[in-house]
């Protein structure tokens, strides 16, 4: 019987209907459930009253004025349970709204993909001559096997420039925001800087993982390094020889410990890696920047297509992309977990 | 094939209800990790690998390794022994 009494309140539709009586927060572990202040006030007053009730048992003198207060409290009772009644009530209408606002936006997206024309269409508004062109003339003006990389970074590199801006001033904001001052000799900073350190509660040197990290990084490295270089030759660039970079660094700091990391790349590195990468990206494309990020001859001869040095300035463009995302990746994670670099 | 495509775009549906739905934000984490890696093989079926790296890069990797990190950071990642000590008790 019991059993089937469990059964039922672990079930779906218990805690549903639950929900749907604004008994319980869908969220009942989690961090965003705030207590009800006003059921509080309520109690408090049910308190004072019993009280009063009490006192005015034991003393008998005092009970006209006991008798004003008591009206007084009723009224305070009443007024409580209108709020609290008030309370539930938005609290359901909040429900059906927002059911009904998700329910609506579902129906107009959907809406809206019924008007898409059909997926692959030679007639599609996206298969006009922009495309045309760049499939036809892409490998004789880049000189980029890869196309899609000959668009990026040099038809389209004015935006690129600006995408690898973005995730330095995300960085940058990150920093901002969760860096740790080590200068400061404050008690609130130097707790801070006691409780960031959390590797000191976990299993150190973990060998399962330093095995598979002694494996692990070199390929994924090197991976990242074949993407970022033969980005003008085969699927990727910058961006995901970046990332793949700094994920594989990322795996040999939580295998080995920021000691070994910091060796070689601490937040003096970051900072020179990145703003060099951007300013070298700044000043090889500023010249057709400036006029207008047309796409200008460079000067630099374009090789024979599906070289490894071929294709210009976009080698050279592929590895500052990659230096900037390898290291926004990994001072992400330093700047997460301790706050610093 | 076309079979194959079908059932990669249900499952794409159903991880990503099942991240809104799921109790546990670890739990909704890793199913938003396996949306990701769903999502990574659909780009390759529609010819675009480069963008299938940086899903699988971005995606998997970088982004849920951040979300595991805030997860510790808040405290919201439980601690399962407690449970087996419960369980042994019983």
């Amino acid at each position: 019987m019991s059993r089937k009494r469990e059964n039922y309140e672990k079930s779906f539709l218990f805690r549903l209907k639950r929900w749907m009586d604004g008994e319980v927060d869908l969220l009942e572990n989690g961090m965003e459930t705030v207590p009800l202040p006003k059921r509080r006030r309520y109690q408090e007053v049910e308190e004072k009253l019993s009280s009063k009730s009490e006192k005015s048992a034991s003393g008998r003198g005092e009970l006209s004025s006991d008798r004003e207060e008591l009206l007084s409290g009723g009224k305070k009772r009443f007024s409580a349970d209108a709020e609290e009644k008030a309370l539930r009530i938005y609290r359901r209408i909040y429900q059906v709204m927002s059911v009904v606002l998700c329910l609506s936006i579902i129906f107009v997206l959907l809406w809206t993909i019924a008007y898409l024309p059909v997926f692959g269409n030679a007639g599609n508004p996206d298969n006009n001559e922009v495309s045309a062109r760049y499939i036809e003339k892409g490998l004789q003006e880049t000189g980029a096997v890869n196309i899609v990389t000959g668009m990026i970074l040099d038809y389209r590199a004015f935006d690129t420039f600006g995408e690898s801006c973005v995730l330095f001033i995300g960085s940058c904001c990150v920093m901002v925001l969760l860096k740790i001052e080590k200068g400061s000799k404050s008690k609130k900073n130097q707790e801070r800087l006691a409780k960031s350190q959390d590797r000191l509660y976990e299993p150190k040197n973990d060998v399962i993982l330093q095995k598979c990290a002694c494996v692990l990084v070199p390929v994924i490295l090197l991976f990242g390094i074949y993407i970022v270089l033969n980005g003008h030759l085969s699927p990727g660039g910058g961006f995901s020889g970046g990332a793949v970079i700094g994920s594989g660094l990322i795996l040999y700091l939580n295998a080995f410990g920021f000691e070994k990391t910091e060796r070689l790349f601490t937040e003096k590195t970051y900072r020179r890696i990145t703003v060099s990468a951007l300013t070298f990206y700044c000043l090889a494309k500023s010249y057709s920047f400036f006029t207008g990020a047309n796409h200008l001859e460079s000067g630099i001869p374009l090789g024979a297509p599906g070289d490894i040095i071929s294709s210009g300035l976009i080698l050279p463009l592929n590895i500052c992309v990659g230096l900037v995302v390898a290291c926004t990746m990994y001072a992400f994670y330093a700047l997460f977990r301790k706050g610093g670099m | 094939m076309k079979v194959f495509e079908m059932l990669l775009l249900l499952c794409l549906i159903v991880c990503s209800v099942a991240v809104a739905f799921t109790k546990d934000l670890l739990t909704s984490i890793v199913t938003f990790m396996s949306y990701s890696l769903i999502m990574c093989v659909i780009w390759v079926l529609l010819q675009s690998p480069d963008l299938a790296i940086t899903e699988a890069a971005v995606g998997a990797g970088v982004t849920s390794i951040l979300f595991f990190i805030t997860l510790k950071k808040i405290k919201a990642i439980r601690k399962e022994d407690s449970d087996e000590q419960k369980e042994r008790e019983l």
